[in-house]
C-alpha cells in the first residue's frame, strides 16, 4: 500500500483532526463550517458565499459523479479547503467532465479526506462555527493551531469585495457557456413555463452572486445587467433598470455600510428583491440588523414556513448571519417567513414598497426548486409596478 | 390544519399472510399506524388474518378482527363496525387491492366510509399501467415506450412497433411483478406473454421497452393536504434494471446523481404523487436513467406505504407510516414534531451522513427444481440492512448480517470469501445473469483479473461501486501480505473502516477471532457508535438508535440507571425464520420495558417491529455475528441477553457468547444444546420414561445407510442444528435414501445427520409451554390436520386436539412438565409429539420460542412470550398470574401460505422441509368454519360448488371413495384419471375421466386453465410427486385453485364445504374471545 499524503485540520480550540490530503499542496486558514446536502459539492465549492470558508461535508461519500462545467455557479471555486469523509477514485456520471482532485488541483485549492466529518460537525455544532487551519503540507500541530487563532476573524470582514464583479457586464441569454436553459434529461420537459414575452431589464448586484440567480432571472424574463457591489444609487439609475436584484455573497452583512447605503437609496423607486446576503442587504438599508448565528445553516432540507400563506417550502439554505426579527418589524418591514428549526427570518417585505427578500436560495442549486415561483413572484410585482397598482 | 373531528372510527385492513413480495414491513407500518391514530383518539378497528403481528395484539387497535381478508368478510366486519373511514394505503398490495374491490362493489359508499390518504381515482390512476402512462406524459415526464395487450396477437403487433427485443412483459395487477419477464427472443416472448395473460387478474399484460441495464432509482416521497411535499429518501440500485427492485442490492442516499438530475428526479416525484393524485401520505416513486444519455423514465409508483418505505424510514429514522397515518386525518406535516430532534418538525427532508445498504435474502435451497436467475419478478423472502459510514463498511456489514455463510465481501474464508476461483466461463456466466450470489463472483472476477470496465461490460453495475468492490479486494490482498502482529492501528482500523469483519481479518491474517479481537483492542481500534439522526448532526438527537462504526467520537448515551437486557433479533426473514420471531423479540422488548428494565434490541432487519426505534429503549442496527453483539453487550453494560426468542440465528450465536463472558437468561445454552443432541436427549427421554421413534446418528452417508436399514423403511432423514426442516426428507426406500442423503449432509458440514423411524400416519401434536423452573404451564396444543411428516411450520394445525382424547391429552401434558424439568426449561418450550396406534412419541424438543407462539397467544389471549421475558429475568409464573392451562372453548385453525407460484417448476408438496412462508388463522364456534376461514384467508378458500378433480396414492384410495361420496352429495360432480378413477366406479362413484397427461385431451390442467375445476384433491405416490402430479399442482396453484395435498387435509375441506353450506358465516373481533377459555 503506497502510504497516502497526510494533511490536517486545525480548530482554534486546539483540536486537531488528521486526514488524507488531496486538491493543491497548501496551508489555508478560514471559517469551518458543515453543509448537510447530500448532493451538490460542486455547487458549494463554487458558490462564492464560501469565500474565507472551509467547508465540511457531512454526506460521507463525495466526488462519485465528478465535476462538469454546466454547474458551475461561478468562474472559480473560491471557498478556502474542502473536508470530506471519503473521497471517490473515480468519477461515474454521463456529465462528469473531471475528478474533484485534480479540480481542486487546478484552482490550488487544498481537501482533507478520511475525516470523522460526523466528530466535526457535532463539535462545530455544539462550539459553534470556528477558525480553523487546513494544511496538506508538512506542518507541526502547533502551528496550524497557532495559524487558526490567528486566522481572519469572519465577523466585520468584507469578503464581498474579494469576489464581486470587477466591471458592470451583461449576462447574455444566448451564450451556451452561461448555460441559461433548465437542465432536463432528454425525454423530460415537466411542462416548463414559456419565458414571458415582455422582458423586464433587472440591474443585479454581484456581492458573490450564484450564476444560477442570473440563468434563473434569464428564464423567468428578465434581461439581466450585473453590477459590482462597489457601484452607487447614481450609477445604477443611470442603467434605468425596471428593478433591482441584490445578490447572495460572503461574509459579515454588518461589515457593508457602502452597500446598505446605496441600497437605501434604491429603495423608494425600484421593486427590489434580495437573495442572502442581498437579504441582509435589505434588513440593513431598511434599519435593521444582522447577527452571527452559532453554526448556521447550510444544507438543502431547511424548512422555511411562510408566514402569509401558511405553506412549507423546503429550502437550499448557506449563511452564517441573520436578520433581527424585532429590528426589522421596528424598521417598517414584516417577517414573511421562518425557518421552522429555529424560528430565524427567512423572508420578510417592506410594508408599502414592492420590495422582498429571502435568507434562503430560491435559485437552488444545490438543492430543492421549491422556491421557483419568488422569480414568478418577482416579475409579477413590477408588472404591477409599471401598471401603477403599487 | 388541525385533524380531522368528523372522522371517529377508522378501519385498517392489514396485509394477511407473508408472502413473498409482502413480508413483515407491512406489520411495522400497520403498528405503527394503529399507534398513531389511537393516540389521536380514534377508534380504530383492524383486520388482518395473520395472527404472528404485533398489530392483531388486542392493545393496538380498539378491534381487531383475525378474519380472511375477502370482500365478503370485510363488508360484514363494516356492517358490524360502521367505520366513519378507510384507510387502504397501509396494508400492501393485499389492502389496497381490497379497498378497491369494496369502493368497486358500492360497498363503503353503501355504508358510507370514507377513504382516506388515497381516493379510488387516484389508486386507479398509479396503478392501471396506462392510464399511469399517459399520466405521466401528460406532466412532461418520460416513460419506457410500450403496448398494453389482452391477447396474443396484439403482444405480437405491439413487439412488431417496438422494433426489438429484449422486451419486458409486465402483467397487470399482480404482486411483486409476480408472472413478468424478459423475453429475448420470440419463443420467450410468446411463453412469458401467454402466461402473463393467464396470471393477470385482469387478463392483461404490458409490452415495453427494455431498459435492461440502465440505473434504478427510488424515490420515496410525502405529501400532505396543504399540499407540501418531501422527499423521505433516495434510494440506487447497485443492481441495474432487469431485476426487481425487491431482489436488487439497494444503497441510500443515491450515490451517483449530481444535485441537477437528483433534484429533477425530485421535482418529478412531486408532479407524479399530484398528478396521480395521492392526497396524503407517503408514495414509492421508481425510475431508470440511462447511464449514457442521462434519458430519465418513471417505472412506476406504488400510492401506498411498501417494502421500500420500510426500508426508508429505518434508513433515515424518519417514521413514514406513523407521519402518514398523521396525516391522513388530516395534520400537515409542519404540525407533527421530528421525534428524534425532538425541536424540529416533520416538515423537512431527513439528511443522512451514512450509507445505507440493503442486500435481499433468498431460499432457492428450498425450491433446488426452480429457476434461480433473478428478473423482474420477486423472489426472495427477506432482506438485510446494514449502516456504515461508508458505501464499502455497510456493504461488507450487510454480506455478514445476511447468514449465508459469508464474513463479508473480502475473502474472509467460509462460504464465498475462499481463494480458489471458479472457472473463467463460470465466472462469465454468473456476473452475466443476475443471481444471488453474483457478488462474489465480481470478487472472483477482480481476483481473477478482470477490470472494472470488463465487469462493467458484462454487469452493467455503475462503475462506481464496482470500484468500492474492487478497493475491498485491494484491502483484503495489502493485507494478507501482513501478520497481526506487525499490523499497525492506522491499517487496522482502515480495515475496520472498510467493513471487514474480526472473522474475515482472523481468515486473512491466519489468526483467530479471539486473538484479533484482543490485538484490535490492545492497540485501541475500537468499535463506536454512531447516531441515526435525520439530521447528519445538525442538531441534537434523543433517540437511542445506533450503528457502529470506527470513528473518532462514541456517541452511545449515558445509561438510565436501569438494569440492561440485550434482546437478539432474528436477522433476515427466511422460510422458517420469519416474522413468528420478531413478534416474540418486540413482545420480549415491551414486558421487559414494563418491568423496569432498559431493553437494548439488536437486529439487522428492516423490515420488523423490532427495528422501529420506539420498541426498545435502545436499538442497535447490526449483524448478529459474534464480533457485533459482543461488542454491544460489552459497551452497554447489559446483565443480560436473551437468545431464545430470535429463531435460530441467536442460537446459533449462544454458546460462543456465553464463553465470552455474556449472561444467557432463560433456559441454559447447555439445554438447548441438549434437545439437539441424540445421545443427552435419549438420556433425557429414559429418565422421563418417554419414547421416541427408533434412530440412529452417523457421520457418513454408508453409516446413514446402514442405520437406515437397520431401523428399517420409512425413515425420516435429517441433519442436526437446523431450523425449517432444511435438508429433511421422508425416504420410503433405499434407492431414495441414497439420492438424498449427501443433500441433509451438505446443510450442516461437518455435523452428524439423525436418522429415525418415519412414523407413517401418525398424528402429530405441536405443545408450546412456559416454564419458570417450579411451575410449568401448557400454552396450547395443537393437532395437526395432516399426518405426521409434514413440517410443523406448513402443517394445517387445530387448537385445541379436534380428534385426540382426555387420556391422550393428559399423557400429553405430563410428558411436556416432564421434559420442561428435565431440561431446566426457563422460558418457552415446544414440543412436538406422534401418537401412533395410541402410543406417544417425542419428535423433537425445542427449548425455545417456537413458530407457533403468536398462535397459541392469539388462541387464549395471553402474551406468552411477555410472561416468558419476565420469567427469564427471575419472575415467577405464580407472581404473574399464569398458573393453569386454558384452552379456548372455541375453534383456531391455522393454515399455512406457500410461494410455488413465485417458483415456477418447484415440487409442490408438503414435506418435513418447511416451504412456507407465511400463516394465517381461523377463528370459529365451528371447527368446519374455522377451517373454512383459515382456508379463504390463506387463499383461495373452499369452493361450495362444482367440479373435484380427484387423484389419490393407493393407500388413500379406501378413504377417496368416502370422500367423493360426501362431495357428491355436496353437489359436487368428481373428476378423474385411470387408477383412482377405476377405484371410485367400482365402488359406484359416479366420475368422469380425464386423460392423464401426455396420454390425450382434455386433462385436469386443460380444466384447471378453463376454470372448470373448483377443488383438488391429489396425495403423491412417492416421497416427491410426479411430474405430472406437479403440473397439475402448478396448474392449481397458478389460476387459484383450492387443492388438498393429503388425505387429512382433504377431509378437513369436506367439512370445512359442508359447514360452509349449512351453516352462518359470522365475524367476531378478538375483544370478544377474550375469557372464552376453559381452565384445565
Amino acid at each position: 500500500m503506497s502510504s497516502p499524503k497526510q494533511g490536517i485540520l486545525a480548530l482554534e480550540d486546539g483540536s486537531i483532526f488528521r486526514g488524507i490530503a488531496f486538491g493543491a499542496d497548501a496551508t489555508i486558514t478560514g471559517e469551518c463550517v458543515f453543509n448537510t446536502s447530500m448532493t451538490g459539492y460542486q455547487e458549494i465549492i463554487t458558490d462564492p458565499s464560501y469565500f474565507g470558508q472551509i467547508v465540511t461535508m457531512t454526506a460521507p461519500q463525495i466526488g462519485n459523479y465528478g465535476i462538469t462545467a454546466e454547474d458551475d455557479e461561478s468562474r472559480l471555486p473560491v471557498c478556502a479547503g474542502l473536508v470530506v469523509r471519503e473521497l471517490s477514485p473515480i468519477v461515474s456520471n454521463w456529465r462528469g467532465q473531471i475528478g474533484l482532485h485534480d479540480y481542486l488541483l487546478k484552482y490550488g485549492i487544498p481537501g482533507l479526506s478520511e475525516i470523522d466529518t460526523r466528530a466535526l460537525t457535532k463539535k462545530l455544532r455544539v462550539e459553534g462555527a470556528m477558525k480553523c487551519c487546513l494544511s496538506t503540507l508538512p506542518i507541526s500541530d502547533e502551528e496550524a493551531v497557532r495559524l487558526a487563532k490567528t486566522g481572519r476573524d469572519i465577523k466585520g470582514a468584507d469578503y464581498v469585495k474579494e469576489v464581486s464583479a470587477k466591471e458592470p457586464y451583461i449576462w447574455h441569454p444566448d451564450d451556451p457557456k452561461n448555460y441559461n436553459a433548465p437542465f432536463l434529461p432528454v425525454g423530460t420537459t415537466m411542462n416548463a413555463p414559456g419565458i414571458p414575452a415582455k422582458r423586464f431589464r433587472v440591474a443585479a448586484f454581484d456581492f458573490g452572486a450564484k450564476h444560477t440567480i442570473f440563468r434563473k432571472l434569464i428564464r423567468h424574463g428578465f434581461d439581466v445587467q450585473v453590477f459590482p457591489s462597489t457601484y452607487t444609487a447614481e450609477q445604477i439609475n443611470e442603467y434605468k433598470p425596471d428593478a433591482v436584484f441584490l445578490s447572495n455573497g460572503p461574509g459579515d452583512p454588518a461589515a457593508l455600510p457602502y452597500i446598505h447605503k446605496t441600497v437605501s437609496a434604491l429603495l423608494p423607486n425600484y421593486p427590489i428583491f434580495g437573495i442572502c446576503l442581498g437579504h441582509q442587504m435589505l434588513t440593513h438599508a431598511l434599519g435593521g440588523t444582522t447577527y452571527k448565528l452559532k453554526f448556521g445553516h447550510r444544507g438543502g432540507n431547511q424548512p422555511v414556513k411562510n408566514l402569509e400563506t401558511g405553506k412549507v417550502s423546503i429550502t437550499a439554505q448557506n449563511h452564517g448571519f441573520a436578520t433581527d426579527a424585532r429590528s426589522i418589524e421596528k424598521a417598517g418591514g414584516k417577517v414573511t417567513e421562518i425557518n421552522l428549526n429555529d424560528g430565524t427570518v427567512e423572508g420578510l417585505r417592506h410594508t408599502s414598497l414592492p420590495v422582498f427578500s429571502v435568507q434562503y436560495h430560491p435559485e437552488a442549486a444545490p438543492g430543492p426548486n421549491d422556491a421557483d415561483p419568488l422569480f414568478v413572484d418577482f416579475y409579477k410585482m413590477i408588472e404591477a409596478r409599471k401598471a401603477g397598482k403599487i | 390544519m388541525p385533524k380531522r373531528t368528523d372522522l371517529q372510527s377508522i378501519l385498517i385492513i392489514g396485509a394477511g399472510p407473508i408472502v413473498i413480495g409482502q413480508a413483515c414491513e407491512f406489520d411495522y407500518s400497520g403498528t405503527q399506524a394503529c399507534k398513531a391514530l389511537k393516540e389521536e383518539g380514534y377508534r380504530v378497528i383492524l383486520v388482518n388474518s395473520n395472527p404472528a403481528t404485533i398489530m392483531t395484539d388486542p392493545e393496538f387497535a380498539d378491534v381487531t378482527y383475525i378474519e380472511p381478508l375477502t370482500v365478503p368478510m370485510l363488508e360484514k366486519i363494516i356492517e358490524a363496525e360502521k367505520p366513519s373511514a378507510l384507510l387502504p394505503t397501509l396494508g400492501g398490495q393485499t389492502a389496497l387491492n381490497l379497498s378497491m374491490e369494496l369502493h368497486k362493489a358500492g360497498i363503503l359508499q353503501k355504508h358510507g366510509v370514507e377513504m382516506i390518504g388515497a381516493k379510488p381515482e387516484a389508486i386507479t390512476k398509479g396503478e392501471d399501467r396506462e392510464t399511469f402512462k399517459q399520466a405521466m406524459l401528460k406532466i412532461g415526464l418520460d416513460v419506457a415506450r410500450s403496448a398494453t395487450v389482452k391477447s396474443m396477437e396484439e403482444a405480437r403487433a405491439a413487439a412488431e412497433k417496438l422494433g426489438t427485443f429484449p422486451l419486458i412483459i409486465r402483467p397487470s395487477f399482480t404482486l411483486g411483478g409476480q408472472g413478468g419477464g424478459i423475453a429475448y427472443n420470440k419463443e420467450e416472448f410468446e411463453r412469458i406473454v401467454a402466461n402473463g395473460i393467464d396470471i393477470s387478474p385482469v387478463h392483461e399484460v404490458l409490452v415495453e421497452e427494455c431498459l435492461l441495464g440502465w440505473k434504478e432509482y427510488e424515490i420515496e416521497v410525502m405529501r400532505d393536504r396543504k399540499d407540501q411535499c418531501v422527499v423521505i429518501c433516495s434510494i440506487e440500485n447497485f443492481d441495474p434494471m432487469g431485476v426487481h427492485t425487491g431482489d436488487s442490492i439497494t444503497v441510500a442516499p443515491a450515490m451517483t446523481l449530481t444535485d441537477k438530475e437528483y433534484q429533477v428526479m425530485r421535482d418529478a416525484s412531486f408532479a407524479v404523487i399530484r398528478e396521480i393524485g395521492v392526497e396524503t401520505g407517503g408514495s414509492n416513486i421508481q425510475f431508470a436513467v440511462d447511464p449514457v444519455t442521462g434519458r430519465m423514465v418513471v417505472i412506476e409508483m406504488n400510492p401506498r406505504v411498501s417494502r421500500s418505505s420500510a426500508l426508508a424510514s429505518k434508513a433515515t429514522g424518519f417514521p413514514i407510516a406513523k407521519i402518514a397515518a398523521k396525516l391522513a386525518v388530516g395534520y400537515t406535516l409542519d404540525e407533527l414534531k421530528n421525534d428524534i430532534t425532538r425541536v424540529t418538525p416533520a416538515s423537512f427532508e431527513p439528511t443522512i451522513d451514512y450509507v445505507v445498504t440493503k442486500i435481499p435474502r433468498f431460499t432457492f435451497e428450498k425450491f433446488p427444481d426452480a429457476d434461480s436467475a433473478l428478473t423482474s419478478a420477486m423472489k426472495s423472502v427477506g432482506e438485510a440492512m446494514a449502516i456504515g459510514r461508508t458505501f464499502k463498511e455497510s456493504f461488507q456489514k450487510c454480506l455478514r448480517s445476511l447468514e449465508t455463510g459469508a464474513r463479508g465481501f473480502g475473502g474472509g474464508g467460509g462460504k464465498w470469501g475462499g481463494d480458489e476461483l471458479p472457472d473463467d466461463q463460470i465466472i462469465k456466466q454468473k456476473l452475466g445473469t443476475p443471481n444471488a450470489e453474483r457478488v462474489y463472483y465480481i470478487r472472483y472476477a477482480f481476483l481473477a483479473g478482470y477490470t472494472v470496465e470488463q465487469i462493467f461490460n458484462i454487469t452493467k453495475i455503475d462503475r462506481w461501486f464496482l470500484t468500492q468492490l474492487q478497493e475491498i479486494i485491494q484491502m483484503e490482498q495489502d493485507l494478507k501480505k501482513q501478520t497481526l502482529a506487525d499490523i499497525d492501528a492506522f491499517t487496522l482500523r482502515r480495515a475496520k473502516q472498510f467493513g471487514f469483519s474480526d472473522a474475515q481479518l482472523a481468515h486473512i491474517l491466519k489468526s483467530d477471532l479471539a486473538t484479533v479481537r484482543a490485538h484490535r483492542k490492545k492497540i485501541g481500534v475500537n468499535t463506536t457508535y454512531r447516531l441515526v439522526d435525520t439530521c447528519a448532526a445538525e442538531f441534537e438527537a434523543f433517540t437511542p438508535y445506533y450503528y457502529s462504526s470506527y470513528g473518532d467520537e462514541n456517541e452511545i448515551l449515558p445509561p438510565k440507571g436501569k438494569r440492561k437486557i440485550m434482546i437478539l433479533g432474528g436477522g433476515p426473514n427466511r422460510i422458517g425464520q420469519g416474522i413468528e420471531f420478531d413478534y416474540c423479540c418486540v413482545h420480549a422488548s415491551f414486558a421487559l420495558r414494563e418491568a423496569g428494565f432498559e431493553t437494548v434490541m439488536v437486529n439487522s432487519n428492516p423490515e420488523t417491529v423490532s427495528t422501529d426505534y420506539d420498541t426498545s429503549d435502545r436499538l442497535y442496527f447490526e449483524p448478529l455475528t459474534l464480533e457485533d453483539v459482543l461488542e454491544i453487550y460489552q459497551q452497554e453494560g447489559c446483565e443480560g441477553a436473551i437468545v431464545q426468542f430470535g429463531g435460530q440465528t441467536p442460537l446459533n450465536l449462544a454458546t460462543a457468547l456465553k464463553a465470552n463472558g455474556v449472561n444467557i437468561i432463560g433456559t441454559s445454552p447447555e439445554s438447548i444444546e441438549a434437545a439437539e443432541d441424540r445421545k443427552l436427549f435419549s438420556a433425557i427421554l429414559n429418565k422421563t420414561g418417554l419414547k421416541s421413534p427408533a434412530h440412529r446418528t452417523a457421520l457418513t452417508e454408508a453409516d446413514a445407510l446402514a442405520a437406515a436399514n437397520e431401523i428399517g423403511f420409512p425413515v425420516l432423514l435429517r441433519p442436526s442444528f437446523v431450523l425449517g426442516g432444511r435438508g429433511m426428507f421422508i425416504v420410503y426406500t433405499e434407492e431414495e435414501f441414497k439420492n438424498v442423503v449427501r443433500q441433509a449432509f451438505d446443510v450442516m458440514p461437518d455435523k452428524p445427520v439423525l436418522i429415525d423411524k418415519f412414523l407413517e400416519d401418525a398424528i402429530e401434536l405441536d405443545v408450546d409451554c412456559i416454564s419458570d423452573g417450579d411451575t410449568t404451564v401448557i400454552g396450547g396444543m395443537l393437532e395437526h390436520i395432516e399426518f405426521a411428516g409434514v413440517h410443523s411450520g406448513d402443517a394445517s394445525m387445530v387448537m385445541p386436539p379436534h380428534t385426540l382424547g382426555k387420556a391422550m391429552l393428559q399423557t400429553v401434558r405430563e410428558a411436556t412438565k416432564a421434559l420442561a424439568r428435565e431440561l431446566n426449561v426457563i422460558g418457552l418450550m415446544n414440543v412436538q409429539f406422534a401418537i401412533k396406534d395410541n402410543q406417544l412419541y417425542v419428535l423433537e424438543v425445542n427449548p425455545r420460542a417456537s413458530r407457533t407462539v403468536p398462535f397459541v397467544a392469539k388462541a387464549i389471549g395471553i402474551p406468552l412470550a411477555k410472561l416468558a421475558a419476565k420469567v427469564m429475568t427471575g419472575a415467577k409464573l405464580k407472581d404473574l398470574g399464569f398458573t393453569r392451562e386454558q384452552t379456548p372453548k372455541h375453534w383456531c385453525v391455522k393454515e399455512a401460505v406457500f410461494p410455488f407460484v413465485r417458483f415456477p417448476g418447484a415440487t409442490i408438496t408438503l414435506s418435513p422441509e418447511m416451504r412456507s412462508t407465511g400463516e394465517v388463522m381461523g377463528l370459529d364456534e365451528d371447527l368446519g368454519i374455522a377451517f373454512a376461514k383459515a382456508q379463504a384467508a390463506a387463499k383461495p378458500g373452499l369452493p361450495t360448488s362444482g367440479n373435484v378433480f380427484l387423484s389419490v396414492k393407493d393407500s388413500d384410495k379406501t378413504r377417496a371413495v368416502e370422500l367423493a361420496r360426501q362431495l357428491e352429495t355436496l353437489g359436487f360432480a368428481i373428476y378423474s384419471t385411470s387408477g383412482t378413477a377405476q377405484h371410485l366406479a367400482d365402488n359406484g362413484v359416479k366420475v368422469n375421466r380425464l386423460a392423464k397427461i401426455n396420454e390425450g385431451r382434455p386433462t385436469a390442467v386443460d380444466m384447471i386453465k378453463n376454470g372448470q375445476i373448483q377443488l383438488i384433491i391429489n396425495t403423491p405416490g412417492g416421497m416427491i410427486p410426479r411430474k405430472d402430479e406437479n403440473k397439475i399442482r402448478s396448474a392449481a396453484y397458478a389460476h387459484s385453485v383450492c387443492i388438498m395435498t393429503t388425505i387429512t387435509g382433504a377431509q378437513a375441506a369436506v367439512n370445512g364445504i359442508k359447514a360452509l353450506l349449512n351453516k352462518k358465516v359470522g365475524v367476531r373481533p378478538i375483544q370478544k374471545y377474550v375469557g372464552n377459555v376453559q381452565l384445565v
